[in-house]
């Protein structure tokens, strides 16, 4: 992309901070509805950082995929999942926390050390700019073209295997009449896997 | 088309290695079970930035790590689907979404 070297800057600046700032509040803020729509800001501020480094047909896939696809996907299962229910609360949580956050920071230090130590042989191969395209085409249809159609076969899987997990199991027939049913709405009673925790007893058993 | 070697490469892989801190705190830390895929698309992303940063840097003339980069999204949408397909299975059976009583697997 080609722009002065103040405006690139200034672009890694704002998009580098909505991206971390972004991934703090989907982590920390409580309430879940808030976290998925900050993810949605996050792979946005992602699909700029991929214009800057001269990445146009991976930015778009980016807002393709993720922005219209992954982020509609989980406000979907919210929506179906939003259940507000107090959190049992934990001995040990802010232990934990602490410890974690450790763990992270260690991580982090780490990587950065690896990041700023190493030598990187920059400046590479001068960058082909808009014509990186052609070039992923061509890969795709060369010598990548294996990847390509597994990655094809893994979407077909992966899409069967939601609709099968996700189904729900409907009666047949109705009750009453044991006529078959004409509309697949009423879901059966399924007992759940083991008595809830909190002392009650197991709903009643399926018919 | 001026070079983008202005902006140094470490700059973004650092950004990324904070993205992905943060993922991997969010995935030990987070009690609802729709946050957990949501730290592990953040610390995807971070891989794909590391992909992306490379494949500009070191790579310009061949750009495979944006190859990489569309594979790893893929993986990544069909990850989040059957993700999603678990949870609300898992959700229909438990009735709830707090991690901690996802244990039917504890010794």
């Amino acid at each position: 992309m080609s722009l002065a070297l103040s405006t690139q800057l200034i672009c890694f600046l704002l998009l580098s901070g909505a991206l971390l700032l972004g991934a703090l509040g989907v982590v920390l803020l409580p309430n879940v509805v808030y976290s998925a729509f900050l993810l949605g800001g996050v792979l946005l501020s992602m699909a700029g950082l991929y214009l800057l480094l001269n990445a146009s047909f991976v930015a778009a896939a980016q807002v393709l995929v993720y922005v219209g696809a992954v982020n509609v996907l989980i406000l979907f299962a919210i929506m179906l999942v939003n259940k507000r229910q107090p959190l049992r609360p934990m001995r040990v949580l802010l232990l934990r926390r602490l410890l974690s956050v450790g763990v992270c920071l260690g991580l982090l230090a780490l990587l950065v050390q690896v990041a700023l130590t190493t030598s990187w042989s920059v400046p590479g191969p001068p960058s082909i700019g808009e014509a990186a395209i052609t070039r992923i085409g061509e890969h795709f249809f060369t010598d990548y073209l294996l990847p390509f159609e597994v990655a094809s076969v893994l979407l077909l899987m992966a899409m069967i295997g939601a609709i099968v997990l996700a189904r729900r199991d409907v009666l047949a027939r109705d009750v009453v009449t044991g006529a078959p049913a004409d509309q697949a709405l009423l879901e059966r009673q399924r007992p759940p896997l083991l008595p809830s925790q909190d002392g009650s007893s197991p709903s009643a058993p399926s018919p | 088309m001026i070079t983008i070697t202005d902006i140094p490469l470490q700059a973004y892989l650092v950004v990324a290695a904070m993205l992905f801190c943060i993922g991997v705190w969010g995935l030990i830390n987070s009690r609802n079970a729709v946050r957990v895929l949501m730290s592990i698309e953040l610390m995807l992303n971070a891989v794909n930035l590391n992909m992306m940063a490379f494949s500009s840097y070191l790579d310009g003339a061949q750009v495979r790590g944006q190859v990489f980069a569309v594979f790893i999204i893929t993986v990544a949408a069909a990850e989040a689907a059957v993700g999603l397909a678990i949870l609300l299975s898992l959700y229909r059976n438990r009735d709830t979404v707090d991690m901690e009583q996802f244990n039917l697997l504890r010794w």
